[in-house]
């Protein structure tokens, strides 16, 4: 630690901490631009600059180690005086185009020249003006405002692991941009628009749509992967203008991935805000009294065992617990949650999480990969891998079981079959050895090593290897399941799984129920659906579900309920509404309240309290939020009823074959569209090299 | 010729009406030289080499084509050999006016025009080039592809000011008539005169031979 004084004030601060990080410590703000938390430090705003004792001249201080008995002055008259010369020299080129500027009212530059600009301009001489860049579809440019900070390019190359943006020419001729004009192939693109100081990224599909003073925030959790991202939902009068993210070290620093972000106009498409009924093979409008009454009459004579539930993958858990309920009232357990068919065994909670959790991945020393792409199942969290990764100077090892390539670091690729899990340590010898010498060693196991028919024989092969290499241990628990929904932990908390003597998924849509419940249910092949089953669709968007229902019950999307939603280490999270779900749709779990009253078996509950009360008798982890961390204190693996065969020698499929499509608000949103249509050229092109800056 | 308004070494105005050639490969000589640059880094420094690189394929579009100038398509060419983001050499190539991201003449006039050649005369030598190449701005190629005039920064040779560079050679103690015969020839296509001063010093010795310790009666 290094004492130094700052104004008035002593501090502390680690050794290698810059003047700035020195500053805020002690509570003096500091003007700047260029510099990041969490980016590199550039240090060419210059904004920054206080005076140091001793030093001849005022100091930027983001780029400026701190040093023992060091006496730093933040607000004296040459600090005011340099950071009044900076600010005149930032605002020469920079157009003043702020009633026009999307960026007006967030704007750092905005916000410091009320401190530190003139009230008028000294400089008569043309301004430059600077060609517009082509970024894709998501990241709108207006690139005369850059002041050339230089943080998209760092984000892009650090963070984001795509080194496509670049400073080209120099001095009056300094442009930033991608030099060769293409999209940029980045997940997480967005961050671009947030770090941005000034207006020059701006969000394309939201642009000259709302001042930030006119939003309405709403602190929510994101549904669209199950990273449980935390999220502001921006909303002014009924409609969702943008989403951004949330701060919270331990999910997601603070970015969000493209999808999360750019869905929003999927909100307000497609919707069905009214209950639906078929008639003579067509859907008409209808009340919910004869929606109602139309499943109740064709429950009646429906014995239990011929009655089913499917969760889909964006449920909050009340509406999961009532549905869940529900159907015990008719006697059935024929529930699942599993569209995908991934084999998953809900029996302990650590069979099926995310263990090591994802602040765990900052100490992890080694990372095993089975069937999953985190990049486009999970863009967060493939972010901190390559954040470890770069902490590590490329040093992780990463081994891949599948086909996942191009993830912004350098791994090693084992092969694709789910064969190798049980003789890693003949097939792949050396990489065995290293995970087996690695102190936290994860192995982590995706949706498509699990959606196979001999997915069980998988998950319990990957237990085995983090059993062998040891990354089971009292304060480490090595063993991951990669979710891609978000409602799927949730789910397999409340055991919305198929019940003794029940019937899965496949067996539910292939005939083996007379009525089936789709709670949100798409993401599968309705025509599966035999012609004699009554399907009940429940949920907000008219997708593939609503197109096959029989019923349509029309629900709330998550930003329109409260709702407790579970992210894939395991963290109980509540998301809260920011806005009332369209027409006549109501939040979900209501809905299937006010059915059961109809049907003549009401549930105990009537407000939310009572529903979660209900879910922390089912779970007592769904109690509280927040996430419980564990070691491993149990090595038995999952699945022990089966005989141990190992998992056959057959590759490994891709599961989400599009990021920008996996759910119902996505595909209904223009922009997600857009990004589908534009990506597959964007993956034609040649490999990146892994920028290990 | 397309690309003459362009600003020569600023790749941000030059991405639109550039030509790029379809293909670019090193030939056998660049490659030998290569090889021997390469072997200055240490492994997995390749992309320190990315200068030296970039100059090879100038010099020899030079040789090939006539024009010594760096294609975008070989810029890519060195990002792929040097296993570094295309960017970062586009950001390297743009950045250094030596080098020409757009296509030059066959002679790349590059006069000084800073104060110290600007007060021994470069405004003579510009309006020569000018009158004999029959261009009118800066960065233009002249109509028969010859040459292109651009306007350079201290070249470093201050004391045998002003200074034509001509491609790489250093052409001193210009005026308009020694500019003239220098243009003259090259259209011609005659050999060049030697280059170095134009009035006979020796290297940058004063005007009429040395004279510290010569003449004690000055």
């Amino acid at each position: 630690m290094v004492k130094l004084r700052i104004d008035d004030t002593d501090v502390e601060v680690e050794a290698g901490s810059s003047v700035l990080q020195a500053c805020e410590k002690a509570g003096r703000e500091i003007p700047h631009f260029c510099y990041h938390e969490r980016l590199s430090v550039a240090g060419n705003c210059r904004m920054c600059l206080v005076e140091i004792e001793k030093a001849p001249k005022p100091i930027a201080s983001c780029a400026y180690p701190v040093a023992e008995g060091m006496v730093v002055r933040t607000d004296t008259q040459v600090v005011r005086q340099a950071r009044r010369g900076v600010m005149e020299f930032l605002l020469i080129n920079h157009p003043l185009d702020c009633p026009i500027c999307d960026q007006g009212g967030q704007c750092d530059l905005q916000d410091q020249s009320y401190a530190y600009g003139m009230d008028h301009s000294r400089y008569a001489e043309n301004k430059r003006a600077v060609k517009d860049k082509y970024l894709g579809p998501l990241v709108k440019t207006v690139m005369t405002r850059c002041i050339q900070c230089t943080r998209c390019i760092r984000f892009a190359t650090e963070i984001a692991g795509v080194p496509e943006l670049g400073a080209t020419a120099r001095g009056e001729n300094m442009e930033v941009g991608t030099y060769v004009e293409h999209a940029l192939t980045s997940e997480l693109s967005g961050n671009m628009i947030d770090i941005c100081p000034v207006g020059a990224l701006t969000n394309k599909p939201g642009a000259f749509v709302a001042r930030p003073w006119e939003l309405k925030h709403t602190e929510s959790v994101d549904a669209l992967d199950a990273v449980g991202t935390p999220i502001r939902v921006d909303v002014r009068g009924l409609e969702v203008l943008q989403i951004l993210p949330g701060v919270n070290d331990e999910i997601n620093d603070e970015w969000l991935g493209d999808k999360s972000r750019f869905s929003v106009d999927g909100l307000k498409r497609r919707r069905l805000d009214r209950p639906w009924v078929r008639q003579d093979g067509k859907l008409r409008p209808a009340s919910w009294q004869e929606a109602f009454n139309a499943i109740a009459a064709r429950l009646g004579g429906v014995p239990a065992a011929r009655i089913g539930a499917v969760a889909g993958d964006l449920c909050d858990g009340e509406s999961m617990m009532a549905l869940k309920d529900l159907m015990a009232a008719f006697g059935s357990s024929n529930l699942d949650c599993r569209q995908d068919g991934a084999k998953l065994d809900a029996s302990r909670r650590d069979f099926y999480l995310f263990n090591s959790t994802i602040a765990g991945l900052d100490v992890a020393d080694a990372i095993l990969l089975v069937g999953t792409n985190p990049r486009r199942e999970a863009p967060i969290l493939n972010a901190r891998i390559r954040k470890r990764w770069l902490a590590t100077s490329g040093r992780l090892p990463i081994g891949i079981i599948g086909s996942a390539t191009d993830l912004t670091y350098k791994a090693e690729n084992l092969g694709a079959n789910a064969g190798l899990l049980a003789s890693l340590g003949e097939r792949a010898p050396d990489f065995f050895s290293r995970m087996q010498d690695a102190e936290r060693p994860m192995v982590v196991v995706g949706q498509s090593a699990l959606a196979r028919d001999d997915g069980n024989s998988v998950l319990a092969d990957a237990w085995d290897l983090a059993k062998t290499i040891g990354a089971l241990q009292d304060e480490w628990h090595g063993f991951n399941v990669l979710h891609t929904a978000a409602s799927r932990v949730c789910a397999l908390d409340l055991g919305f799984m198929p019940g003794p003597g029940a019937i899965d998924f496949d067996a539910m849509v292939d005939g083996g129920v007379d009525l089936l419940w789709l709670l949100g249910a798409d993401e599968f092949d309705t025509r599966r659906i035999g012609p004699h089953t009554f399907v009940v669709y429940q949920g907000h968007h008219g997708d593939k579900g609503a197109a096959r229902a029989d019923v349509v019950l029309p629900g709330a999307a998550y930003t329109e309920k409260d709702g407790t939603y579970v992210n894939m280490e395991g963290r109980v999270q509540h998301g809260y509404r920011a806005l009332f779900a369209p027409g006549e749709a109501r939040e979900d779990w209501r809905i299937i309240r006010a059915f059961s009253s109809v049907a003549g078996r009401p549930l105990p509950y009537d407000d939310i309290d009572g529903v979660r009360a209900r879910m922390a008798a089912v779970n007592p982890v769904l109690g509280r939020t927040g996430l419980q961390r564990f070691g491993c204190s149990d090595l038995s693996g999952p699945c022990p009823q089966l005989g141990r065969e190992h998992a056959t020698d057959s590759q490994i499929g891709e599961l989400v074959a599009d990021y920008y499509l996996t759910n119902p608000i996505s595909r209904a949103s223009p922009t997600m569209a857009e990004c589908s249509r534009i990506a597959p050229a964007a993956l034609a092109q040649p490999a990146l090299p892994i920028a290990a800056e | 010729m397309s690309g003459s308004a362009e600003n020569i070494g600023d790749g941000s105005t030059a991405t639109h009406n550039r030509v790029d050639p379809e293909h670019f490969a090193f030939t056998a000589d660049s490659e030998a030289e290569i090889v021997k640059i390469l072997a200055k880094y240490p492994a997995g420094r390749e992309a320190s080499a990315v200068l030296p690189l970039l100059y090879i394929v100038q010099e020899q579009m030079r040789h090939d084509t006539g024009s010594a100038w760096v294609p975008r398509i070989a810029m890519d060419f060195v990002a792929h050999r040097l296993e570094m983001p295309p960017i970062r050499v586009y950001e390297v190539a743009t950045f250094y006016l030596m080098f020409n991201t757009s296509p030059v003449g066959r002679y790349h006039l590059q006069i000084c025009t800073t104060t110290p050649c600007w007060l021994r005369g470069s405004d003579a030598v510009v309006a020569a080039c000018r009158r004999v190449t029959g261009i009118k701005g800066w960065h233009e190629t002249s109509a028969d592809g010859l040459f292109t005039m651009s306007e350079v920064e201290c070249l470093g040779a201050c004391v045998n000011a002003p200074i034509l560079q001509v491609d790489n050679d250093y052409y001193e103690d210009m005026d308009a008539s020694s500019t003239s015969r220098l243009l003259e020839a090259l259209k011609r296509g005659e050999a060049p005169p030697q280059p170095g001063s134009m009035i006979g010093r020796l290297t940058s010795a004063p005007e009429g031979g040395p004279m510290t310790l010569t003449a004690a009666e000055r």
